[in-house]
């Protein structure tokens, strides 16, 4: 990571870069919670962003939440906490309880969603959210509103036709949309090299007539400076930005998942020296604005957040089986 | 005979299979070194590299689109999608071409082409990794669908669908895979696709249905054998073509008829099976036709007390059983 005076053009904002930590810390440590959880039995299914919170949190940081819309993906749990869900509102929906914002606990976990909080709900068929933000999009446009719609997706759901159909669509009408794609290397077992000939997702971005930017996901500021860029081209009306931010899968696929059977030995070792967490405290130490004291207040803090979320969606009830029925169509009642 | 779980008994003839007709190739997400994700082709790379066995990029509409070229020149492929739930990308290549394409060329091309998917729910698969999608393709003619209940149905529809000349969608019970045992002959054998099963001998009502489905049946005729009910269960094996015969046999033997699918229940098989029974055994019945199924919900919720609400268990059918035979 480069040392920087202007980040996007403007002075650099310390207090932002320590709110951009805090959400990569609390984002590692609410998933963590949640493998403790899963081998305590009290949670079926864990699915992860450990490795990508650098991507994560560097794009929504770089967004307006009150005009601007996002359609994660399952591992974006540092996207949708920075850009405003609560840790217990995550939390409700990782224990499948009724008050789950997301689907009252009709959905796995991560499948995250709020309309309050400009976040659209998502299915576990990958890419459809895609065509959705684009869709999002035409609407910001056709109606004149400001915002922008930003779709997540992982490298090895960029070979369905929908990542295609939607980039066109979208650069065709000029459409207020970044589409990220967090590349860790797999698509569970299949390595990148059996899904797609390039190094590069973002190269395609030609082939739709728009910019395609790299950027290592490890460095939030430059995955930041990236969305800013592309947001602003966005509202400027010039159509859609491909952003590929390089990041790793420090986990399993997900918790039904070996990973032992498919990655070469020392690989993830390898990747752990470029996590994203650990390069971005230290390129703050490095610039002397943060420090142990810093780090062990925070670690405090985070720790009271994700205890209050653990003990909050344990103690909230289950769903009413006789909910079953309810919402199938639109009733004025329920 | 060696005894094996479902799973083993697809995975052995798949091996079989390989190994008999050099045609075959297998590939879908993760089938190559992981061996899929519930591990059906585990070990099938190694032993037959990866021209034959081997990792597709994710995306279903190729995976089936691809599979439709290479079956029409001259291979056997049999795809696997991942969940049945992720079929849908691929559904325009199943409906629109696979099954029509024997019909639209007059019998000039034909699309030998078995695509497997486990599919169904009680795994806390939620919404997406949970659902029952037999009945869309049941619908079309040009297709065939097979969903086996045992281990030793399992091998032999299997095998009987690499034979077949037309595409077959084979359709495996994720609860199944482990939990379901029994014995399966070593040699090679076929179970002709559209031939039900009467898995169990009874004279007071029938219990018709398919797939896991047919174990919990066995189960709760168990429980009603106990209470005096003499349950017969015919396990459908092939809801496309449907055993017409078998299904008005027991309905007339038994004048009473519970039809039980885990797939929600309208449009489900179990309005199709009532229809044949209405048109030709109705006055043989003692009761009306009775249905069990999935409730009419998009799909399956996670929450553990809306999944249980969801599924069908034998104890449901227990009680719909009994119910019926009071009648
Ligand atoms: C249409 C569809 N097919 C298959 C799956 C099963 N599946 C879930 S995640 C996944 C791999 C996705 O890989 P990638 O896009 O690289 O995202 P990552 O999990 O690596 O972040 C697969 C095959 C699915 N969810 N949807
Ligand atoms: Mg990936």
């Amino acid at each position: 990571m480069a040392q920087r005076e202007l980040l996007s053009g403007q002075p650099v904002d310390w207090q932002k870069l320590k709110t951009m930590y805090y959400y990569m810390v609390l984002s590692r440590k609410l998933d963590e919670r949640m493998w403790i959880l899963n081998r305590q039995g009290k949670a079926a299914f864990v699915i992860s962003c450990q490795g990508q919170e650098g991507a994560q949190v560097g794009v929504a940081l770089a967004m307006d939440p009150s005009v601007d819309w996002i359609t994660p993906y399952y591992r974006d749990l540092g996207v949708v906490l920075a850009f405003g869900m609560t840790a217990r509102e995550v939390m409700l929906g990782f224990l499948a309880k009724r008050d789950d914002p997301s689907s009252g606990g009709r959905q796995m976990p991560s499948h995250y969603g709020l309309r309050a909080k400009h976040i659209l709900t998502g299915s576990s068929p990958v890419t459809t959210q895609v065509t959705h933000a684009a869709g999002l999009a035409l609407a910001m446009k056709v109606r004149k509103v400001p915002g922008i719609t930003a779709s997540f997706l992982g490298e090895g759901s960029t070979s369905q036709g929908e990542f295609h159909e939607a980039l066109n669509f979208a650069s065709v009408h000029k459409l207020p949309l970044i589409v990220v794609v967090e590349n860790n290397g797999y698509a569970i077992s299949v390595p990148q090299a059996h899904q797609m000939s390039v190094i590069n997702v973002a190269d395609r971005a030609s082939g739709y007539g728009i910019p395609g930017v790299v950027v290592q996901g490890s460095d939030p500021l430059a995955v930041y400076e990236a969305t800013v860029a592309a947001r602003e081209r966005a509202l400027r009306g010039e159509g859609p930005t491909l952003i590929e931010a390089k990041t790793h899968r420090y986990t399993p696929h997900s918790s039904d998942d070996d990973d032992r059977s498919y990655r070469p030995e020392g690989e993830l070792l390898r990747e752990k020296a470029d996590d994203p967490v650990v390069m971005f405290r230290n390129w703050l130490t490095t610039y002397q604005k943060w420090d142990d004291q810093q780090e062990t207040a925070l670690l405090k803090r985070v720790r009271e957040v994700v205890d209050d979320a653990t003990d909050y969606a344990e103690k909230a009830p289950y769903p009413d089986p006789s909910t079953l029925l309810d919402h199938v169509y639109y009733s004025p009642q329920v | 005979m060696a005894v094996m779980s479902y799973l083993e008994a697809i995975r052995e003839t798949l091996r079989q299979e390989l190994r008999r007709d050099s045609r075959i190739i297998i590939y879908g997400e993760d089938v190559g070194v992981r061996g899929g994700v519930f591990r059906v082709t585990e070990g099938l790379q190694k032993e037959f590299g990866e021209d034959r066995v081997m990792d597709s990029p994710l995306a279903e509409a190729a995976i089936i689109g691809t599979a439709i070229g290479a079956a029409v020149n001259g291979l056997r492929p049999i795809p696997e999608i991942q969940f049945a739930d992720f079929i849908f990308p691929a559904i325009n290549q199943i409906v629109q071409e696979a099954a029509r394409i024997r019909y639209r060329s007059n019998g000039d091309f034909g699309v030998p082409l078995v695509i497997r998917a486990p599919f169904g729910g009680g795994v806390h698969g939620a919404l997406y990794h949970s659902q029952s999608v037999e009945v869309f393709f049941a619908h079309v003619p040009g297709l065939k669908v097979v969903i086996p209940g045992t281990p030793y149905d399992a091998k032999g529809l299997l095998a009987a669908a690499v034979e077949d000349e037309d595409p077959v969608l084979y359709f495996e019970h994720k609860a199944a895979y482990r939990s379901l045992k029994g014995e399966v002959p070593e040699e090679r054998y076929l179970i002709p696709i559209g031939k039900a099963d009467l898995k169990r001998s009874g004279k007071d009502i029938s219990i018709i249905t398919y797939g896991l489905m047919v174990n919990y049946a066995l189960k709760a005729a168990e429980a009603l054998e106990k209470e005096g009910i003499s349950a017969e269960i015919l396990d459908l094996r092939s809801i496309r073509p449907l055993d017409v015969q078998m299904i008005l046999e027991t309905a007339k033997k038994t004048g009473k008829v519970l039809i039980v699918h885990e797939d929600n229940l309208t449009g489900g098989i179990g309005g199709e099976i009532s229809a044949l029974i209405a048109e030709h055994a109705l006055f043989d019945l003692d009761a009306p036709i009775r249905r069990l199924a999935g409730p009419d919900v998009p799909a399956m919720p996670y929450s553990p007390p809306l999944e249980h609400a969801f599924m069908i268990t034998s104890d449901k059918i227990t009680e719909a059983a009994r119910d019926l035979a009071k009648f």
